[in-house]
């Protein structure tokens, strides 16, 4: 009885340790070195793996920059500059300064302002939308209101507010991770600098047609007029297919073009309120771009 | 009794509603200004060669078709080109058309508007090809592909029958059954132009049971010509699709991704068919066609003959204005049509409809899951699983999308109409296709 007792024992000791030793070899054969920059990397991400940085997932990130020793086109917009200096600590070098980002919805066609015209019953979602149909008020380039960003959204930083049929940032929730402005079909979402204390100027609107159909589509549409493109003083204002862009690191946020805008397309962000003072500068500052500009034009004619 | 050819793979029955079956063709006066927009075809757009300013008689060419898939287009009425610029059409986009203002009707010398029917066919093939090309004739049945294009066969493949789509599957349209109809002459003659430019013996021309006067009148003047067979064929939705009606025809079944050339056929609407003769014979151009209004609430359904540019709202006027219940205004058939979004859109090459339609039935039923009955897979004449197809497009799975072959669908919408859960299949589909189709493209690049 005792010897079927060891006779198992024995073998079974020896069966372990000669597994043990063919494991052991084979661990050192296959073994893989890591470099261990990688997970102090992915632990100074913020793990969101949301994709923002172009690749899939916060160790993808990590590895990428490993691998390639280096920093440039890297960034990781959610985390922003705090955590790239901490990322660039960690691989011994220089973190670029960024502008911390923000989605700015470009379209201001609420309800009131571009009122329905036809009646959209297709599926619900703006891809199908903007596939099959012009949009509910005609606008070709508005907002459809079927909120593909807000379902887009990881950090609960777009809601499509009821009462406008528009979407709305929530800014402290977002992270620039640029899902929004890939999932909107018409190109309205744009991510702008954050700017200082958050104040922001820009064009809300998208419309590329003729002043006349913008605005019969909408009240609130950019008509191409060129105004706020004279009364600029820094040019950061350019005209394209009959719509306005703000360069957003030109613009000095003096506010002078919002109150000249006839359809009052140029919105501000966490401005304080508009007041007399500034309205009047703003018609000021147009007659005399006006008169600079027309001036350097005749100037420039007379050379040629 | 005989029984009737039809094809055999899915099909739906929707009730017919041809109201307007019984009323001539009417010519619509012609409008103050026309907007004609300049991609009217399938395949690239064509160039404008007109200006801001310019006078233009009627037949005179404003856009040249440049590329091989393209077509001319011309002034549909005499006067002066007041504005060449983006338009509002159909779809409700904007699109780059010619808009002139009507002064008068004068025609180009060249084209004969006497009402004398010319049978003699002194044209030879390739002039007949040239000349259908020069007039701009295009696809009327509604898919718009440039007619020449058809006649030139491919090398290595030849084509052995002609067919005239006379069907007319969609319910309410009657404009090609009142073409048939009225101008059977004309349309014997078009077809022997087709047989001479394409270099067939055969033709066969389809046309549904429900319009026996039609197959009557046909099988009379065909009965003079050698080789033309008139078909009566089971009444069957989608039949007027060219790939169902060889099926229906000949047995022929056109595999998938290929033309029907590949079984030996080149299908041709009636209304093409029309529209040869006027080019080759008359020298005249495709600048107007016949154009079906109705509506169950419309005063007067008529089938009026219209220049192209027309604004949709004068065709409505003529018939006896907008019901004031009116829901929904569809351009087309009510199976593939799209709802207009604005009446003042212009009658194109391809608007073969105008069927108004009140508020009770012009919205769709509330949105439900899909139960997986199979009604859609039994429908699909393409025999396709619109189910799936629509699932996939909804989750951007392009490729796979492919790998079902969404692109064999010819849009006509059984599956969208048999759904018990009022699911809009076919507009996941198409925009399925648009993706796919671009995806195709970008590869091919």
């Amino acid at each position: 009885m005792d010897e079927v007792v060891i006779y198992a024992v024995v073998s079974m000791a020896g069966l372990g340790t000669a597994a043990a030793v063919i494991l052991y070899f084979i661990a050192q054969k296959f073994k893989v070195i890591e470099d261990p920059r990688i997970d102090e990397v992915e632990e100074a991400l913020p793990a969101a793996n949301c994709g923002a940085c172009g690749l899939a997932g916060c160790r993808a990130f990590a590895e990428a920059i490993v691998k390639n020793e280096s920093l440039e086109d890297m960034n990781c917009p959610v985390g922003g500059n705090e955590v790239m200096e901490e990322v660039a600590g960690i691989m011994g070098l220089e973190a670029e300064q960024k502008d911390p980002l923000v989605a700015v919805v470009r379209c201001n066609g609420s309800k009131t302002n571009a009122p329905q015209k036809v009646i959209y019953d297709g599926p619900n979602t703006c891809q199908f939308a903007h596939a099959l149909s012009a949009g509910e008020s005609g606008c070709p380039n508005g907002c459809l209101g079927c909120g593909d960003c807000e379902e887009s959204c990881d950090f609960d930083a777009i809601h499509m507010n009821p009462k406008t049929d528009l979407p709305e940032v929530v800014e402290e929730n977002c992270t620039a991770c640029n899902a929004c402005v890939e999932a909107c079909p018409r190109d309205i979402i744009e991510l702008r600098p954050q700017g200082k204390k958050g104040k922001r100027t820009y064009i809300s609107c998208v419309n590329t047609e003729k002043g006349g159909p913008a605005k019969k589509h909408c009240s609130v549409a950019c008509i191409g007029c060129g105004k706020c493109v004279t009364a600029c003083p820094f040019d950061a204002i350019t005209m394209e297919n009959n719509l306005a862009y703000i360069d957003p690191h030109k613009c000095k946020n003096c506010r002078l073009c919002v109150p000249i805008c006839p359809t009052n397309a140029i919105l501000e962000d966490n401005h304080p309120e508009m007041s007399e003072k500034i309205v009047e500068k703003a018609k000021e500052n147009l007659k005399k771009q006006t008169e600079k500009k027309k001036k350097a034009a005749k100037e420039k004619d007379n050379e040629g | 009794m005989k029984t009737l050819k039809t094809f055999k793979l899915g099909g739906i029955h929707p009730q017919e509603y041809k109201i307007a079956a019984d009323q001539p063709i009417e010519v619509l006066p012609i409008p103050k200004t026309v907007d004609i927009p300049v991609a009217q075809n399938l395949g690239a757009p064509s160039k404008v060669v007109v200006k801001k300013g310019d006078q233009v008689k009627t037949g005179q060419l404003i856009a040249k078709g440049e590329a091989f898939i393209s077509a001319n287009v011309h002034a549909s009425v005499s006067g002066k080109v007041k504005k060449v610029d983006d338009v509002l059409d159909a779809s409700g986009y904007k699109r780059p058309a010619v808009t002139i203002q009507a002064e008068g009707d004068e025609w180009e010398e060249d084209i004969d508007t006497s009402g004398e029917i010319k049978k003699e066919i002194t044209a030879s093939q390739q002039e007949i090809v040239d000349k259908i090309q020069e007039k701009g004739i295009v696809g009327l049945g509604g898919a718009t592909f440039p007619s020449h294009v058809k006649l030139k066969v491919p090398e290595g493949k030849t084509a052995e029958y002609l067919i005239i789509n006379g069907v007319e599957c969609e319910p309410f349209l009657t404009s090609d059954h009142r073409l048939m109809v009225e101008k059977g002459e004309e349309l014997m003659v078009g077809i022997e132009i087709l047989k001479k430019g394409l270099g067939v013996e055969k033709v066969l021309i389809g046309i549904e049971n429900n319009k026996p006067d039609a197959i009557k009148h046909l099988s009379e003047i065909a009965a003079q010509y050698n080789n033309i067979e008139v078909h009566a064929l089971k009444v069957k939705y989608p039949q007027g699709g060219e790939k169902q009606l060889i099926k229906a025809l000949l047995g022929r079944e056109v595999p998938s991704g290929k033309l029907p050339i590949e079984v030996g056929c080149v299908v041709n609407n009636v209304g093409t068919a029309y529209a040869v003769y006027e080019a080759v014979q008359k020298n005249k151009p495709l600048i107007e066609r016949v154009v079906t209004v109705t509506g169950k609430k419309l005063e007067k359904p008529s089938n009026l003959q219209v220049r192209i540019g027309t604004p949709v709202k004068d065709l409505i006027d003529k018939a006896g204005g907008l019901p004031g219940d009116t829901g929904k205004v569809v351009n087309g058939g009510p199976m593939m049509g799209k709802a207009l979004t604005s009446l003042e859109a212009p009658i194109v090459k391809g608007t073969s409809g105008v069927i108004v339609f009140p508020e009770e039935e012009a919205n769709r039923p509330p949105l439900k899951s899909c139960i997986r009955c199979g009604k859609c897979v039994a429908a699909c004449p393409m025999g396709l699983e619109p189910l799936y197809l629509a699932q996939l497009s909804e989750k951007e799975l392009w490729e796979r999308a492919e790998e079902n072959l969404i692109m064999d669908c010819i849009e006509c919408g059984s599956c969208h109409y048999t759904c018990p859960s009022g699911r809009p299949l076919l507009d996941y589909i198409r925009v399925g296709k648009t993706n796919v189709g671009q995806m195709i493209k970008n590869r091919g690049n």
